[in-house]
């Protein structure tokens, strides 16, 4: 009876919760289901990707969008693009980032303590947290397993969305929209990659799907920059719960013993 | 406490006697952790401690949180994002928060299904049944206050529509609503007061705690034979039961140990998975989520809230005869309320003499239904409320009320219940005795 209830329950749990996932994701959208070195428990970021994404974001994505929670220094972090200090101020004079200074009343050169500057557009959003903001790919089969067992699936959908123009374009209230499959329709954001947008120090071929999975990657980390320390910490205390369950359970059977010998009509000890 | 005969403190010392004559706490202390406790208990009984741990650590991670959080339209949503960048483990903490109401809202339903099959609720633990269903509505709407304290879309959204339930309620809702909200909508006032509430409501459920618990030391643990413990001598008192500490203590920290393994992989390995991708957006009153989804532990309720609409008959029926005064809407919200109402209402509803649903054939029937039920109800609540969802949620809402206003009744007079044991020794020999147990009903394992 109570091993078919902890089953029943725990299958039960698992189906209406996934079908919930499933459902959130909405419907139309076609979400590529790509590979990412950091998917999954023992998923890692790709520190070469990460600085490679950093680079599209930088030459591309930054014209018009921003990433107002990232503050700069932390490009120099544990567990993300791995800039050096002084790589983190030379990017920011290569890249002439300003930030509003209240008081000065002024624009100034950035600091590394600054953030990412905000959006230039007012219809570009924010950057910063899109790979957690956007559901990914929810299958196989509408099950979420996909994101039980990789992660919400935030950068498949970034990765898809860069990728998945449809080609064809339409014109309302004066602005020119695109197809996207991803997105599921239209929007106003055009084609922002060609093969060779960008080219890398790293001798890897800028293609479209390349530059896309880069910035996928990058976004992740702008999004969930503390990554890999929390799947550190998954396992460290998955291990010393498990050691701990362990001696419980010793523990348990050692007292318990007397109390069920003697229900078998044993003398105690 | 319990009226079954068992040890109690004896000061020794002199320092014991001179703090037992001026503040008897250290006896206190014993009489609860030493309390009688039936030896047959399974494993279903390690919720309570599951709950409290879940209590406990939502308090210390929640106080740790506001110390960072701002409470602001402006600067919550940013606030957060501070706590997860900036402060030092302010990650792990948050998602160990947020996750922690998951954990906390699985127990306590696993614990609320725990007591309807064995009967926990019934005489005399009634006034346990009812402080725990309080506290179970405190927990909800500190859950649901807390889920709008990230000021994220689905929290301001999810704010908008809670809060327009009580906007349903005939003549004085737009006045209540406005009050809730110390506005005409949703904002900054709204938020704050949320804050408040959301940090006085878990002090609030852990005085109730105490009260749950001393009202079950008081009559003492239900078992899963229903069957009471003897308390005529401390002979037969002893041969029923163990003491808590170390016996049960043991067993629920093994499991407690089990379930935090677990905890921890969603946490460490899929933080938001539960959540909704919604929620990392900030809060925009202009444009409204395409889909507004509750939290899944609220589900089951959602659904009952909407199922109610304006094409059932029985709502059309009230609507006309109270002159419109009760239409669809509120209908829903009495609906809803309604569900947990007949449930807190169960110990006067079930007329069965037998308390355990082991010795109900019919009962468990009807028993795993309501469960199946539960879990049909919460995937309705997530799904749209169009097609065929609203009828599935219209079926799993009559179930609902039926089992406890129409099942519970009939049953304890058309069942005939099967022979129980006399004891609870009984019941423990037969399960660990030579033969392996009477085989029946795979009865659960006491100890392991």
């Amino acid at each position: 009876m109570l091993r078919k209830l902890i089953v029943n329950t725990a299958l039960a749990a698992t189906l209406a919760l996934s079908s919930g996932v499933a459902f959130a994701a909405g419907g139309e959208r076609y979400v590529e289901n790509y590979a990412f070195a950091h998917e999954g428990p023992f998923g890692r970021f790709d520190q070469t990707q990460l600085q490679r994404g950093l680079q599209v974001y930088t030459q591309v994505c930054a014209a018009c969008h921003g990433l107002r929670y990232v503050p700069l220094r932390t490009l120099s972090d544990e567990g993300g693009p791995g800039l050096s200090e002084d790589e983190v101020r030379a990017y920011i004079e290569q890249n002439y980032i300003e930030v509003y200074d209240a008081e000065l009343q002024d624009w100034r050169a950035a600091t590394p303590n600054d953030h990412f500057p905000g959006s230039a557009m007012s219809n570009a959003p924010d950057l910063s947290l899109m790979t957690k903001a956007r559901a990914g790919f929810t299958g196989p089969y509408g099950l979420a397993l996909n994101p039980l067992f990789k992660g919400m699936g935030g950068s498949e959908y970034v990765a898809s969305l860069l990728t998945h123009y449809t080609g064809s374009e339409k014109e309302e209230f004066g602005a020119i929209l695109y197809g996207n499959e991803t997105y599921g329709g239209y929007f106003a954001m055009s084609p922002p990659l060609w093969d060779g947008a960008v080219e890398y120090g790293d001798g890897t071929e800028a293609t479209v799907e390349q530059m896309a999975l880069d910035v996928a990657s990058f976004l992740t980390w702008t999004a969930e920059p503390k990554l890999m320390a929390r799947k550190q910490m998954g396992f460290t205390a998955i291990l010393m719960l498990g050691l701990l369950a362990v001696m419980l359970y010793l523990t348990n059977k050692r007292i318990w013993a007397p109390v069920k010998s003697r229900a078998k009509g044993y003398p105690a000890e | 406490m319990s009226g079954i005969p068992h040890d109690h403190y004896e000061p020794k010392s002199n320092a014991e006697k001179w703090l037992h004559r001026r503040l008897p706490i250290v006896s206190l202390m014993y009489d609860t952790l030493m309390i009688p406790t039936p030896k047959n208990l399974n494993w279903m009984w390690i919720w309570g401690i599951v709950l409290v741990f879940c209590l406990v650590m939502q308090i210390i991670t929640g106080i740790i949180l506001v110390m960072h959080y701002t409470p602001h339209v402006d600067m919550a949503f940013a606030s957060v994002e501070h706590i997860m960048r900036n402060v030092n483990g302010g990650w792990a903490i948050r998602y160990i928060h947020q996750n922690g109401a998951s954990l906390f809202f699985i127990a306590v339903y696993l614990h609320i299904f725990r007591g309807l099959y064995y009967g926990s609720y019934k005489a005399p633990r009634e006034i346990t049944w009812i402080i725990g269903m309080l506290i179970y509505l405190m927990m909800m709407g500190t859950a649901f206050m807390g889920y709008v304290l990230p000021w994220g879309q689905m929290s301001f959204w999810g704010a908008t529509v809670i809060t327009g339930l009580f906007g349903a309620i005939p003549f004085v809702g737009d006045a209540i609503q406005t009050w809730l909200l110390g506005g005409p909508a949703v904002d900054n006032a709204t938020l704050n007061r949320f804050l408040s509430l959301h940090y006085l409501l878990p002090f609030v459920i852990l005085g109730l705690v105490i009260v749950h618990v001393w009202a079950f030391h008081t009559t003492g643990n239900n078992n899963p034979t229903g069957v009471e413990v003897r308390r005529t001598s401390r002979k037969e008192a002893d041969a029923d039961t163990l003491p808590f500490w170390p016996y049960f203590v043991i067993k629920d920290l093994f499991a407690l140990a089990v379930i935090l393994v677990a905890f921890f992989a969603i946490v460490g390995f899929m933080p938001n998975f539960l959540g909704h991708p919604d929620n990392y957006i900030e809060a925009n009153p202009l444009a409204t989520p395409a889909h507004i989804v509750p939290e899944w532990y609220f589900l089951p309720f959602y659904a009952i809230l909407r199922a109610f609409d304006t094409e059932v008959w029985l709502v059309i029926l009230v609507d006309f005869l109270t002159a419109g005064i009760v239409d669809a809407k509120f209908f829903g919200v009495l609906a809803m309320f309604g569900a947990i109402i007949v449930m807190a209402l169960a110990p006067w509803l079930d007329t069965s003499s037998v308390r355990s649903g082991r010795y109900r054939p019919m009962f468990k029937w009807w028993f795993w239904i309501f469960i199946v039920n539960f879990f049909v109800l919460m995937w309705a609540g997530a799904m749209p409320a169009e097609g065929i969802y609203p009828y599935i949620a219209l079926i799993g809402s009559a179930y609902w009320f039926a089992y406890f206003l129409v099942i519970l009744p009939l049953l304890g007079v058309i069942e005939t219940p099967l022979a129980q044991p006399a004891t609870i020794e009984e019941d423990f020999n037969a399960h660990y005795g030579k033969t392996g147990g009477q085989g029946g009903a795979a009865s659960p394992t006491p100890a392991e």
